[in-house]
């Protein structure tokens, strides 16, 4: 047995890291349940069910959902159900659009060389690398400006005026999505030996056949997790949709931003914890899925 | 068949441009002519261009100068999927993502074979490479020698004008690869399928093919039967490179019609009716060459010609041979002699230091031109 692994150091460098990444979320998970209507402090589980809702002060003593009192108000609040909606068709969209640009690029940039593919390998981390806040105001100033043109150029009036909202937001998620899905894919695409595609075309497939058949099913795990991780960053990204979005397409993060803003209850712990439970389900799902292709294999 | 020539490759150049941005030829004006039915083999050291060859008969290069024909028709830039030639990879190139039957029938869904046409002969390849019993496996859960069967099959199946095979046996053991040359020569005449194969191994080439074409640097040295090869070399590369050989360096001092009397310093003698090659005039410095197994070593002078006396300097027992190193008046020459009889005795055998005559036999020497 490696003899580091029984080391004190080890172990409680263990707990520590442990502690720090699931403390919060643990801690989040229990004020959802508290009785408390201002979350600050927790004043133990609401104690009872009954037909309405009896609140002490700022206390809540007894609620038709009982201990699930907050997600019952939860589930009540269309603005939520709107907001959640909105970030799930926003990253859909946002995700399918940049993996298959992600991964067309990373194709491109392994596959041909031309003048400009030290540029465009680059061009790919500055994305990454600058402050979002920046990519934010760019994209706003962007949006306005060419907005503002072509209501202008167009004369156009009412609805049919050109705005920030749901296309904005996704549109600008694409293009902080797309770096990550290309070096991801990319970084599949390393090890792969052209010699498959060249079997392929010998045995009869024209191009888009291997493409097909060949090459894109066993690039297919990087494309995946270039997807999963483009999702998710869709999913939790506050600053830029923070500044392209418009009435209408409030994403969930903005929204729970809204509520911090007026008061904290422990609906916005409710709402934090079925987002994590919907999160690791499918982390979890995926795990599994990803672990019986490697028994396939 | 409507050419005499499964392939053909007229004056072919492939040059590259290197990463150092200058232009390099990795074909050099090639020209082969490879028969309908024919075990054709290219043999060269690493870089002389093999693997650019097949690639170019394969439509994974194009020529720079020059055309490819296949079936007589001039290939120009015909892609892969349209050329009636298949490729075993040295990598095999297996799709991992595929059990073994699919993986063969890949190339039969390509052409659009029905289902149970594709499921018939897919059955009928895999029992050709002795695989039957292994279609749901894949790749990964092969040895290295099943996969390469896999990826025999996976070509065959297409039933092929022309295999090439891109050294198929170099990532196999010895067993098993001398095992495979075999197999692969038994399958190819009873196929009566062209084969170019391209290997650095000389005795793998030696051992299977019909004709050879002996490569370097781009070039093609020497094409032949293996015996024309080996025992015509037409020049000092090929006598090299192909088996071993004794050079000594000399001088044609006359010529009588087709033999010659050449002298060697070295020896401070004269070599006498020496078989020449057309083109070598008097006065013209040459090399001439002898098979280490074709120097007979004589205990004294018995003939008076071609005969010179060396000192033994090494002799290393190797089981079938004895190979003898000599010097003979300063110039360092390696005798393998068969041990014919079976014996023990140190004394039987030559010893460091020891005098003795070696003879060469005109029939047995070559005398090439000095390159
Ligand atoms: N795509 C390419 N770009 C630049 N140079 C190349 C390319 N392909 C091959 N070469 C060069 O051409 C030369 C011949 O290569 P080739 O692969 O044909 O050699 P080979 O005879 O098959 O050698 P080996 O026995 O090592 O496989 C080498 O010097 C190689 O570096
Ligand atoms: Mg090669």
């Amino acid at each position: 047995m490696n003899p580091f692994r029984r080391s004190p150091f080890v172990i409680t460098a263990t707990v520590l890291v442990y502690f720090f990444l699931y403390a919060p979320i643990v801690g989040l998970i229990l004020y959802s349940f508290n009785a408390s209507r201002a979350n600050v402090t927790f004043e133990g589980f609401i104690p009872s069910f009954s037909e309405r809702v009896v609140m002490d002060g700022s206390l809540v003593k007894s609620s038709p959902c009982g201990l699930f009192h907050w997600y019952c108000d939860l589930a009540k609040n269309d603005d939520v159900i709107e907001a959640a909606g909105n970030t799930l068709t926003i990253a859909f969209t946002a995700t399918i659009i940049a993996t298959v640009i992600g991964t067309m690029a990373a194709i491109s940039l392994q596959r041909y060389d031309f003048k400009i593919k030290p540029f465009s390998q680059l061009s790919l981390y500055i994305p990454i690398v600058i402050p979002e806040i920046v990519m934010g105001i760019g994209a706003l100033t962007l949006f306005s400006q060419f907005f503002g043109w072509v209501n202008d150029a167009f004369n156009l009036s009412g609805d049919a005026r050109l705005s920030l909202g749901m296309t904005t937001v996704t549109v600008s998620h694409i293009a902080f999505m797309v770096p990550f899905v290309t070096l991801v894919v990319q970084a599949r695409l390393q090890g792969f030996d052209k010699s498959y595609e060249e079997a392929a075309m010998d045995l009869g497939a024209n191009e888009w056949t291997t493409f097909r058949r060949v090459t894109f099913p066993m690039i297919l795990p990087g494309v995946l997790s270039g997807a999963l991780l483009a999702f998710t960053l869709s999913l939790d990204d506050f600053v830029i949709t923070f500044f392209t979005n418009g009435p209408g397409s409030t994403t969930l993060p903005i929204y729970v931003y809204g509520l911090l803003r007026r008061i904290i209850t422990p609906q916005v712990n409710a709402l934090s914890t079925v987002w994590i439970l919907i999160v690791f389900t499918a982390v979890l799902l995926l795990q599994v899925i990803q672990s019986r292709e490697q028994k396939q294999h | 068949m409507t050419s005499e020539f499964a392939v053909e490759m007229r004056d072919v150049v492939k040059r590259f441009i290197t990463p150092e941005g200058s232009e390099m030829a990795a074909v050099d004006h090639v020209t082969m002519q490879i028969k309908n039915g024919e075990f054709f083999s290219m043999l060269g050291s690493s870089g002389c261009g093999k693997t650019t060859s097949l690639r170019m008969i394969a439509g994974f290069e194009w020529p720079t100068e020059g055309e490819v024909f296949i079936e007589g028709k001039p290939m120009g830039h015909t892609p892969p999927f349209q050329r009636k030639v298949n490729t075993v990879f040295q990598s095999y190139a297996l799709f991992q993502h595929m059990s073994v039957f699919q993986n063969v029938a890949f190339g039969l869904e390509m052409e659009g074979a029905a289902k149970d046409e594709i499921e018939k002969r897919v059955k009928r390849a895999l029992e050709m490479v002795q695989l039957t019993g292994m279609e749901r496996r894949r790749p990964k859960q092969l040895s290295g020698g099943q996969q390469q069967r896999v990826a025999l099959a996976r070509a065959l199946v297409k039933t092929p004008d022309v295999l090439l095979l891109d050294e198929p046996l170099g990532a196999l053991d010895l067993k098993l690869r001398k095992e495979m040359q075999l197999e692969l020569k038994a399958l190819q005449q009873q196929l009566g399928i062209t084969f170019i194969y391209v290997t650095h191994d000389q005795e793998e080439a030696l051992t299977m093919s019909d004709r050879i074409a002996v490569m370097s640097k781009g070039k093609v040295q020497q094409m032949g039967t293996p015996v024309e090869i080996y025992e015509r070399p037409s020049n000092k590369f090929v006598a090299d490179f192909i088996g071993e050989s004794n050079f000594i360096e000399g001088k044609i001092k006359s010529l009588s019609g087709n033999e010659a009397c050449v002298f060697v310093p070295s020896l401070n003698a004269e070599l006498i009716g020496m078989p020449i090659s057309d083109g070598l005039v008097k006065g013209e410095e040459v090399t001439v060459c002898i098979r280490p197994e074709k120097i007979h070593i004589a205990e004294k002078n018995a003939v008076n010609q071609n005969m010179f006396r060396a000192t033994v300097t090494n002799t290393v027992y190797i089981g079938v041979d004895t190979k003898v190193f000599v010097d003979a008046h300063g110039a360092k020459l390696k005798v393998w002699e068969q041990n014919r009889i079976s014996r023990l005795d140190p004394k039987s055998f030559y010893t460091v230091g020891q005098e003795i005559w070696l003879m060469l036999m005109p029939e047995n020497t070559l005398v090439l031109k000095k390159d």
